[in-house]
């Protein structure tokens, strides 16, 4: 039986990150060891938190999650925790997982900071993530001030717009990266969140 | 399409039942907090209020528990508020499973509380609630809005309204904003209960000063003051109870409503 992990960076709530990967039928536990992360089959770093106190955090995990990854166990990012994929953050100094090449920067405009709410997605690319859903009425939950600008586009799968578009998903091989809320997201994350579990157990 | 208008009914719980009147049909029992959020979130709702009305030393853990059960049923984001007076009490309804926090009294009573809460668990999860009242009592340095009963400005309220603090609520925002509020829900306690409208120039005065996103709550009676609301009142969300827990109109009948009505929402 397979069973992720969700890092826990001692901030906010995994609960319903627990709940809901639960319901979509992955075994799933709370752990923040190198341990935890060497037995887990799935690494889920959750979107609680904000870049610097996370990242140092997570500095000491970086190497143990760089050989999941390159094993080939699969890695999901939620909102922050997509973000720390990347190399560097506008919201504060601290070093990312550098699993992208790119940065995070600040959401722009004259619109409400931050981007808060239900919001579709266009896909701009194929990804397994978003089978069995139809884009144009997918809404997903979005409550960031942050959004990646990777380096490579073709790592992009998704898009928002918000006064601007901006990514809102990344996939490369085995790494999955969302800009929303799978959690939050009703039956549309919960289909998400099915099409994940199934990439961990085939 | 661009980011959705979004639709909230509030639930009041005492000692963990849902109170006020609940007038569902099909409910096991009526005042089951998780039966009834459920509901609401099968039926559209966009996200969910919880006012802890608890007034007890039982309290943390009647509270604890049924956050954490409505967090195992549901997905969609939901707030708490009523009596989170530290980051103590903040920490144990955010880890039971709560996305966002609301404060109010606690606030006007240490406005830093704001800040290190903003601190511990970042500013979106930090709702500023502010319940506030029309005073036609001019008065120098306060923020006066024109309306058709003259000039007004509002004033800050506690303790459910009964106590009023002097403070504007425009400026209290301002203030709020400052230290770290990610959110705001302004209720009009001259509307709530009245069931006709919003108040419209007290959600826009504040809606239009502030960058992050406001909560309207108080005054909603048919689905047409929602479109105003959302509309000529600037609001980015709109909360109500009564509307909707009398089944009055469904969250879907006023969602269709705005949707006719050309403001985007979630369907």
């Amino acid at each position: 039986m397979q069973k992720a992990v969700i890092f826990d960076y001692g901030v906010g709530n995994l609960l319903s990150l627990k709940c809901a990967i639960e319901r979509a039928g992955l075994d799933v536990f709370i752990g923040s060891s190198t341990q935890d992360l060497a037995q887990a089959d799935a690494i889920v770093l959750p979107g609680v938190g904000s870049f610097t106190p996370v990242a140092k955090k997570l500095a000491g995990f970086k190497e143990i999650i760089q050989t999941k990854v390159t094993e080939g166990v699969p890695l999901l990012g939620i909102c922050l925790g997509l973000q720390l994929f990347f190399e560097e953050s506008a919201e504060g100094p601290g070093e990312g997982l550098a699993l992208f090449k790119g940065k995070v920067v600040q959401l722009q405009g004259d619109l409400k900071i931050p981007h808060m709410g239900w919001n579709t997605f266009n896909s701009v690319k194929a990804c397994e993530l978003f089978n069995g859903i139809n884009n144009e009425k997918a809404y997903v939950y979005f409550v960031h001030s942050f959004y990646p600008v990777p380096f490579d586009e073709c790592v992009v799968c998704a898009k928002t717009t918000y006064g601007l578009p901006f990514t809102s998903a990344v996939v490369d091989k085995n790494m999955y990266g969302l800009q929303f809320h799978p959690e939050k997201s009703g039956d549309v994350g919960l289909q998400i969140l099915q099409n994940f579990v199934k990439i961990v157990t085939r | 399409m661009p980011l959705t208008k979004r639709i909230i009914p509030c639930l009041d719980v005492d000692h963990g039942k849902v109170v006020k009147g609940i007038n569902f049909i099909q409910l096991k029992s009526a005042g089951d907090p998780v039966e009834l959020a459920k509901r609401y979130s099968d039926e559209g709702a966009d996200e969910l209020v919880f006012l802890d009305i608890t007034a007890s030393h039982e309290k943390r853990d009647i509270l604890r528990q049924y956050v954490e059960n409505v967090a195992k049923k549901i997905n969609i984001p939901f707030t708490v508020g009523g009596g989170i007076r530290n980051v103590v009490d903040a920490r144990n309804v955010l880890c039971s499973g709560a996305d966002k926090i609301s404060v109010n009294t606690a606030a006007v009573e240490k406005p830093e509380i704001i800040t290190e809460l903003a601190d511990a668990f970042g500013r979106q999860c930090i709702v500023v609630a502010i319940d506030a009242k029309r005073n036609l009592s001019p008065s120098p340095g306060k923020v006066t809005i024109q309306t058709v009963d003259g000039p007004v400005w509002f004033e800050v309220t506690i303790c459910g309204g009964r106590i009023s603090t002097g403070i504007d609520a425009v400026a209290w925002a301002l203030q709020t904003e400052k230290l770290g509020a990610g959110e705001f829900l302004v209720t009009s306690m001259d509307k709530d209960g009245t069931e006709n409208g919003f108040d419209l120039e007290l959600t826009c005065a504040i809606s239009e000063r502030v960058h992050v996103p406001v909560i309207a709550s108080g005054g909603a009676g048919l689905p047409q003051h929602f479109v105003d609301v959302l509309t000529t009142g600037k609001a980015d969300a709109a909360l109500a109870a009564s509307v909707f827990h009398y089944n009055k109109y469904p969250i879907s009948l006023v969602k269709n409503y705005l949707c006719n009505a050309g403001v985007p929402i979630r369907q």
